[in-house]
């Protein structure tokens, strides 16, 4: 199964030092989008995990360290990519904004 | 089987929602989206409760499999529409079940749930009621079921395609991490097994890639199509995903799905395992 829960931002009951977490929130105009589609690629841009976004527009990932990139597809808009690095004992934030 | 007999897209669907002989069922990796809404109409299974034996590590048999059917009323004769998240994985998982029991006629949702919410289709909270049937089954096709020693005779003489992430192929990870998980005892892959993650064969929004496109994506990882094809993961429902593909789509004759897959092989005493990427 996909490493991705659906998940708030909170990071309340997570061992964070034996994690490395992408998280993060999608808006459009500033109003979070809760029909998202997140997708963590790898570094080779193969498909590694999805998550829908929770109501508040949250996902949440547990990956492995190193680079990724994170595709986030959304009803009517163009799917925006970025990429991030993620490290053991971090949490990698990401603010994603769709058009 | 041909791509236009197993799949059907979101308009097809829009206009039979009202059909009183197609039932659309939503078969979903979180079971728990249902609740918040579902195609019109739609009715759940659960893969995890309604699909597997409770005692035994099984299917429920064929007795099981007509009353839940029957409970969710649906005939022997429905077109039965499946359509999940996450790429449909497990709707073709349960595809790949109703095709054992012999339902006739059933087809997947191209893109599935996802491809449904991006498009901003109508998705509605209320439960369907469709009144109860009575279904009959068949006896499991096992021509479409392979068992353990059936894939160590095919060791080096089938293709086999182990479907899962390579970290898991090599032997890195026993499963994709962080989730509750039934763990094989050793990790790695049985030999000789070509490695295509399941993913692999979908686009981004959840639809099947090309005819051509996949027919290249087996080929150039050495799958000889002119044999049979045996194909596992870890407890068998993304492969039941790349069953669907060589199958259902592409139409290869002998493609069996090995449920019992990496949580039975990786605890088998005495079994060829092998470590590393392919």
């Amino acid at each position: 199964m996909c490493g991705a829960t659906r998940a708030g931002v909170s990071t309340d009951g997570v061992d964070l030092a034996a994690e490395a977490v992408i998280q993060g929130v999608v808006t459009r105009e500033g109003e979070p989008v809760g029909t998202a589609y997140v997708r963590l690629l790898d570094s080779a841009g193969e498909f590694t995990a999805e998550a829908p976004t929770s109501a508040t527009g949250q996902f949440r990932f547990f990956a492995r360290p190193g680079a990724w990139t994170v595709r986030t597809l959304a009803p009517g808009a163009d799917p925006v990519d970025r990429l991030v690095t993620a490290a053991t004992g971090e949490v990698a934030e990401l603010q994603i904004s769709v058009g | 089987m041909s791509r236009s007999a197993v799949l059907v897209d979101a308009d097809w669907v829009e206009a039979h929602l009202d059909d009183a002989n197609v039932v659309l069922v939503e078969v979903d990796e979180d079971t728990a989206a249902y609740d918040k809404n579902h195609i019109r109409g739609a009715v759940r299974i659960d893969w995890k409760q309604d699909l597997q034996d409770q005692v035994r590590r099984d299917f429920v048999n064929k007795e099981q499999f007509e009353s839940l059917l029957s409970q969710k009323g649906i005939g022997n004769d429905d077109t039965v529409v499946l359509y999940g998240g996450n790429n449909n994985w497990f709707a073709a998982y349960a595809y790949w079940y109703f095709k054992l029991y012999g339902h006739q006629d059933v087809k997947l949702l191209d893109g599935g749930r996802k491809k449904w919410e991006l498009d901003s289709r109508e998705l509605v909270p209320e439960i369907a009621d469709r009144a109860a049937t009575t279904y009959t089954a068949s006896e499991q096709d096992r021509g479409i079921r392979a068992f353990r020693d059936e894939v160590e005779a095919a060791i080096g003489q089938k293709n086999l395609v182990d479907v899962r992430s390579p970290d898991e192929f090599a032997g890195r990870l026993l499963a994709p991490a962080h989730l509750p998980q039934e763990q094989a005892q050793r990790p790695g892959h049985i030999p000789t097994a070509a490695n295509i993650p399941w993913s692999q064969a979908a686009n981004d929004d959840g639809t099947f890639k090309s005819d051509g496109d996949l027919t290249t994506l087996y080929a150039d990882k050495g799958v000889d199509l002119s044999k049979d094809t045996i194909a596992y993961c870890r407890i068998g429902e993304r492969s039941a995903h790349t069953w669907f593909v060589l199958h259902e789509i592409l139409g290869q004759p002998n493609v069996k799905n090995y449920d019992g897959s990496w949580t039975e092989w990786g605890s088998l005493v005495g079994v060829p395992i092998e470590l590393g990427d392919s």
